[in-house]
């Protein structure tokens, strides 16, 4: 558990210059801008403490709020998708429970387990996000739209993502 | 006792969950508010460095600096014409009538941070206090709108773009002088929507929307856009489509017009209210 933290301090750096420097600034259209900064929370191990996992959602989405200047839009969206993966995980967990010395990545339990637990978890953030952005059901539709094509191009890097890790971190 | 704190224990997960979640909101709505945005300007010093240097290395790809170059004279002349025009009356000066001084002072600045893809738009701009900006002044580009300052700190101001559901400009058609709000819809940040226009009034596609100075934010005269299409509402007001005359993808150098008389004007008009 110890051992993981300088990758994790790592991967949270480089995650929050990827996504405010390079993604904040690619709009494709308005609609779409994809959010990889949730790739920490669903990367984080197992049997990381409940606490802990809110706490860096919080201090991750209140990072990428300072730098947007909206603070508080993504820290409570994060805290929230980060609250609902314990159940997630729960949920969707296969026949034998996830083994120790394995973390929540493709390589260990396949595309298929590994796809429907990123969709899930990034449906839901972005779900979150976009709508507490506009604060009202209003334009339900477009705000949908935004939400389903957003979370696409996220799920596709999320995708891409995986097949790095596969190189540098076998042990 | 004990068994209270072992159900605190118990459910500590779901407590901390709905302790930071209500954190979370409480920040969203507080910052919402129009003009109680400081928590974004203490933030605006850290990361407003960050985004000076990554906007330098912009520039120097486009050559902004030429503009701000221009700019800066513009603003110069500008305010060179404003004071030699109102220098004519130098006769009511001796009297210490108000009325006749210099009314809107210009200033340019840069933007180093723009979005256009959120809800709530905000611009940075890389002047603050310390270079005369303040809370509601006008930020024009090439003599058509841009937003309102919200909040300055030292060296840099924030920028409430024409791009956010909060803004409201006072607005009017320039060839026969109707005046409505107009705001923006949040679909796409080329166009917004002008409002309150009676069915009465000779539109066209193609007439030219300005501000109506009646805010005491914006001068009149100031260009918002063209009218690209409308419709009949409900009711007996038009429902117009503006095309703005902005292009806030390419926004560089803008000009920030303060208000000299903003204060004395807002002070009339509360006396006016409280008399009622």
């Amino acid at each position: 558990m110890i051992k993981l933290f300088p990758r994790y301090l790592a991967s949270f750096i480089l995650l929050v210059f990827l996504q405010v420097f390079i993604l904040n600034n690619i709009q494709f259209s308005g609609y779409i801008n994809p959010y990889i900064y949730v790739l920490l929370i669903l990367a984080l191990p197992f049997e990381t403490p409940k606490w802990l996992l809110l706490i860096i959602a919080f201090t991750l989405g209140l990072t990428i709020d300072l730098f947007s200047g909206t603070v508080g839009m993504h820290s409570s969206a994060t805290v929230f998708m980060a609250f609902l993966r314990p159940y997630i995980l729960k949920v969707i967990s296969p026949r034998d429970g996830y083994e120790s010395e394995t973390l929540p990545q493709l390589r260990y339990y396949g595309a298929n387990w590994f796809i429907r637990y990123a969709v899930i978890l990034i449906l839901v953030h972005h779900f979150f996000l976009f709508f507490i952005e506009v604060l009202r059901f209003s334009d339900f539709f477009a705000t949908f739209a935004r939400v389903v094509l957003s979370s696409i191009f996220t799920i596709i890097l999320v995708l891409i993502s995986q097949y790095f890790y596969r190189k540098d971190t076998r042990r | 006792m004990r068994s209270l704190i072992n159900f605190l224990l118990r459910i500590h997960f779901l407590l901390l969950f709905i302790l930071i979640e209500v954190f979370s909101i409480y920040l969203l709505i507080n910052n919402n508010n129009f003009h109680k945005a400081r928590f974004v300007n203490l933030t605006r010093q850290v990361t407003g460095n960050f985004y000076t240097k990554t906007t330098n290395l912009k520039q120097y790809l486009s050559l902004a600096e030429e503009n701000q170059l221009l700019a800066e004279e513009n603003n110069r002349l500008l305010n060179i014409i404003e004071s030699t025009y109102k220098s004519d009356e130098i006769f009511f000066r001796s009297v210490n009538d108000t009325i006749f001084n210099q009314r809107y002072m210009y200033t340019s600045a840069r933007i180093i941070n723009n979005s256009i893809n959120k809800k709530h738009n905000f611009l940075t701009l890389n002047k603050g206090n310390q270079q005369g900006l303040r809370p509601e002044m006008a930020v024009v580009s090439n003599g058509s709108i841009v937003g309102i300052v919200k909040g300055v700190s030292k060296n840099y101001a924030t920028v409430i773009s024409l791009l956010n559901l909060d803004l409201r400009i006072s607005s009017k058609i320039k060839k026969n002088g109707y005046f409505g709000s107009l705001n923006w819809d949040g679909k796409g940040y080329q166009t917004a929507i002008l409002n309150e226009i009676p069915l009465h009034a000779d539109i066209q596609v193609g007439d030219t929307i300005i501000t109506s100075g009646f805010s005491s934010i914006f001068p009149e005269g100031i260009l918002i856009g063209y009218i690209s299409d409308f419709e009949e509402k409900k009711g007996s007001f038009y429902e117009i489509e503006v095309k703005l005359s902005t292009d806030f993808k390419s926004l560089g150098n803008v000009n920030v017009i303060g208000n000299l008389l903003q204060i004395e004007k807002l002070e009339l008009e509360n006396q006016a209210v409280k008399n009622d």
